[in-house]
């Protein structure tokens, strides 16, 4: 694997206790499924189809993603606790500019 | 009471498909689901969805999948219950399980196979601190008589089109409806946007945008609900509040049968997918083991194995021959 495809992630859970977290950007994963190959508690139920809000998440860092889509925003409809910088972990496709990328996950 | 050989919890598409393979070892099934279809979550959160990790399939929608596994199965005649959740489960003294659904419906076998995905489908619940309090005591999670609201003042929450529907058809029954929603746009059919934005206009119902309702207060039964707008917070008086933000999978009673469950899932021997109760199978995202992948083709196979299993149980002094329906199809078998 190149170095140069590896980024850091800061994951906050629900405890409070941040995580780091090095992910690969050249393996086509999101950010959902990265959270969840390190064991943290995020379902991800629908598999990553913007389908059932488990993987929730509120973005910290003031990197620039691509705008959600109208099925994120209308799953995040019928998610709680829902915030400006709310997002599904899913949606999130990483690369190399999210690196020092941090989210912390929205309660369930 | 009704007495079957395999009792399958869920409905979904690994529960669907043992009833394929528990049909060839001619033994009969009988499904139940909390949802009023079948399918589980392929029906419920992606029908219209793609599927592309069944052999044979390069690309198949989820809905015509479970149409296709239900065509499967029709020579076999499996009994359903459907809209009845799974809620206790008895043993006799020869070993016979009794099923009680949540409607008090009772069915009977040897071999209960639990294939329930995540759990059984309910209403989300929005996190107001007492909510549980004031249900069915002025809070519905769903719309069963809209008589009951007739001269009523009500407060509906949520985008989608059952919020819509609801706002809409309870317009003229109810004494006054308020709809929040969190956004200005709305996820529903775009007739029902239009219908629900002209009430509004004509001052039939109040819509309220960019607003989430965050508290509840009432003695015994509901009285107010606080809102927070962008501009403020307020309680409005509502004899009901009916919150519409789908519905999401629980493991439910199950998670009290004492089988041993770790992270949601019920932990099984791969060996046949029993699990630490004779008698008792799970199959399908329902279970967990070392190297688990919560795919529907593993699903598949867990269910194979698991009414070979069950068989022996069922016959322990019959031989099972294997057959393979290449050679002799499933005529006669059904």
């Amino acid at each position: 694997m190149d170095d140069n495809n590896i980024i850091k992630i800061s994951v906050t859970d629900r405890d409070g206790k941040q995580h780091l977290l090095e992910a690969p950007t050249d393996m086509n994963l999101n950010l959902m499924e990265i959270i969840k190959a390190h064991e943290l508690p995020v379902e991800g139920t629908c598999g990553g189809m913007a389908l059932c809000a488990s993987c929730h998440c509120y973005v910290e860092s003031d990197h620039e993603l691509k705008a959600a889509s109208d099925d994120e925003e209308d799953m995040l409809d019928q998610a709680f606790y829902v915030e400006d910088n709310s997002r599904l972990s899913c949606q999130i496709k990483l690369n190399n500019e999210l690196d020092g990328l941090s989210i912390q996950l929205a309660p369930v | 009471m009704t007495k079957t050989d395999i009792i399958i919890i869920g409905a979904g598409p690994c529960g669907l498909f043992t009833v394929f393979e528990a049909g060839l070892l001619k033994l009969k099934c009988h499904l139940i689901d909390a949802l009023p279809q079948v399918g589980g979550q392929l029906s419920e959160i992606y029908p219209k969805k793609p599927i592309y990790d069944i052999p044979g399939y390069p690309s198949i929608l989820a809905g015509e999948l479970v149409s296709n596994l239900m065509e499967q199965i029709a020579p076999f005649n499996p009994d359903f219950t459907l809209g009845e959740r799974a809620e206790s489960i008895t043993q006799d003294e020869a070993g016979i399980f009794t099923l009680t659904s949540n409607k008090g419906t009772q069915i009977s076998a040897p071999v209960v196979v639990i294939a329930g995905g995540l759990g059984s489908f309910e209403p989300r619940k929005p996190p107001l601190e007492g909510i549980s309090n004031y249900e069915d005591k002025g809070v519905d999670y769903m719309v069963r008589d809209p008589e009951k609201y007739r001269g009523k003042k009500i407060l509906i929450a949520g985008g989608g089109d059952s919020a819509l529907d609801w706002t809409i058809e309870l317009a003229d029954i109810a004494e006054r409806i308020t709809m929040i929603h969190r956004r200005t746009s709305f996820r529903g059919a775009l007739d029902s946007v239009e219908k629900v934005t002209a009430l509004a206009k004509a001052n039939k119902i109040d819509l309220i945008t960019e607003a989430q309702a965050i508290g509840i207060q009432g003695s015994d039964t509901l009285e107010s609900i606080t809102i927070k707008t962008k501009e403020q917070e307020y309680a409005l008086a509502v004899d009901y509040f009916i919150p519409l933000f789908g519905l999401t999978p629980k493991l439910g009673p199950i998670a009290d049968w004492g089988l041993g469950i770790e992270r949601s899932a019920v932990k099984v021997d791969t060996l046949d997918y029993s699990t630490s109760t004779k008698g008792i199978y799970a199959i399908g995202d329902i279970n967990t083991y070392p190297g688990k992948l919560k795919l529907i083709l593993c699903g598949f196979h867990e269910a194979t194995l698991m009414v070979q299993s069950a068989f022996k149980l069922i016959y322990p002094d019959q031989k099972l021959s294997f057959k393979y329906t290449t050679v002799t199809g499933i005529a006669g078998l059904e």
